[in-house]
């Protein structure tokens, strides 16, 4: 990796940690575990790389190791989203 | 640049401001639903980005592997009773961060086998990186599941010299990983880092008490961010640095939102021990 593209990545790190710590404040109690299980479903942007790294043609033990990642990464992103989902359903019933 | 890389990049540029708007959403009750679902499309957009890669040729088996996956978490997400919610989220969370370890495996592994080809400092390091933190998500979040769920034992277990172990495992973690940066080829530093991983994950878990669980929860949710910010600066993906480093950043200022709610300090949570005036 030359020095160009590290320094953009690096960019990109710096300026999207800070978005990410000034996103949040004053979340009311109640959505501390939501908002939790919300963002655990983002993590799951690993799919990405799991993609990725299932990609090749011909069978490898990288593409093995690739696509035992995208189940695990699939299920951390759907199950995390409808889990979330669920939650704040239920959410919103108790208040009406 | 090509045209399809191009548009790979501007719906990765899409998908990272809908999940950012989608988590500032998911603060407040009103929009929380919406903010949520806002973030799903943005990961749909992500993922159908991602598949028309260059590099992804075997859409069969990718997307045979979705299909098994998504069924499987859709079902055991509407299964499990509203009670349960924290242990699943500590265990996809767990999934999470064994899908980072697996997928810089799986580049390193590419790497280091393929002939002529040295592994340089950057990715090297990002991958020691994504392993060691997505290692110790994975043990942790499992410990915390198996507290949460009464398989082990969830009162703080403690024993002498558990700090001082701690601190060897974490410093012979280090030095093993500076032996993966100088000798990338030697295949047993690797192994060796991830083995050591996994286990600081149960140890520094295992002496938290079962009530302090959702702030673990919350702080290894941080983590498997930061784990997959890494897997971005080994793969060199942005969206992945920037989703990454959205849940790192803000998943640790929730955790400390969480402690303070509870009138206690991250510290004194994590050290356990401690902890076990509320607890017990």
């Amino acid at each position: 990796m030359n020095a160009e593209t590290l320094l953009v990545l690096l960019y990109v790190l710096v300026l999207a940690s800070f978005v990410g710590f000034e996103l949040i404040s004053k979340v009311p109690p109640t959505l501390h575990t939501p908002l939790m299980s919300g963002s655990n479903a983002i993590s799951g942007i690993t799919i990405v790389g799991a993609i990725v790294a299932a990609g090749p043609q011909d069978w490898s033990m990288s593409k093995g190791l690739g696509i035992v990642a995208l189940l695990l990464a699939t299920l951390n992103v759907v199950g995390g989203y409808v889990v979330t989902d669920r939650m704040l359903q239920m959410f919103k019933k108790k208040k009406k | 640049m090509l045209e399809k890389d191009l548009l790979i990049r501007i719906a990765y540029l899409v998908a990272s401001v809908l999940f950012i708007i989608g988590i500032k959403m998911l603060g407040k009750t009103s929009t929380a639903r919406q903010g949520n679902s806002l973030s799903a499309v943005a990961m749909l957009i992500a993922i159908l980005a991602t598949l028309l890669d260059s590099q992804v040729l075997s859409l069969t088996e990718i997307f045979v592997t979705i299909l098994i996956g998504s069924a499987i978490g859709a079902v055991i997400a509407r299964r499990v009773e509203m009670t349960s919610m924290p242990e699943m989220v500590a265990i996809f969370n767990g999934f999470g961060g064994a899908a980072s370890v697996l997928v810089a495996a799986s580049a390193y592994w590419a790497l280091a086998h393929t002939a002529g080809v040295s592994m340089d400092a950057v990715v090297s390091v990002t991958v020691v990186i994504s392993i060691i933190i997505g290692a110790v998500t994975l043990t942790g979040s499992l410990v915390a599941f198996g507290k949460l769920k009464g398989i082990i034992n969830g009162r703080s277990v403690t024993f002498g010299g558990q700090h001082a172990l701690n601190a060897i495992l974490f410093l012979s973690t280090i030095a093993l990983s500076v032996m993966v940066v100088l000798e990338p080829n030697e295949e047993i530093y690797m192994l060796g880092v991830i083995v050591i991983a996994l286990l600081l994950g149960i140890l520094t878990v295992i002496p938290i008490g079962g009530a302090d669980m959702p702030v673990v929860i919350s702080l290894l949710n941080s983590y498997s961010g930061i784990a997959a910010a890494a897997t971005g600066f080994v793969l060199n993906n942005q969206v992945l640095i920037i989703a990454g480093a959205l849940v790192g950043a803000s998943g640790i200022i929730l955790t400390q939102i969480m402690c303070k709610a509870m009138n206690r300090s991250l510290t004194n949570v994590l050290l356990g021990g401690f902890g076990q005036t509320k607890a017990g």
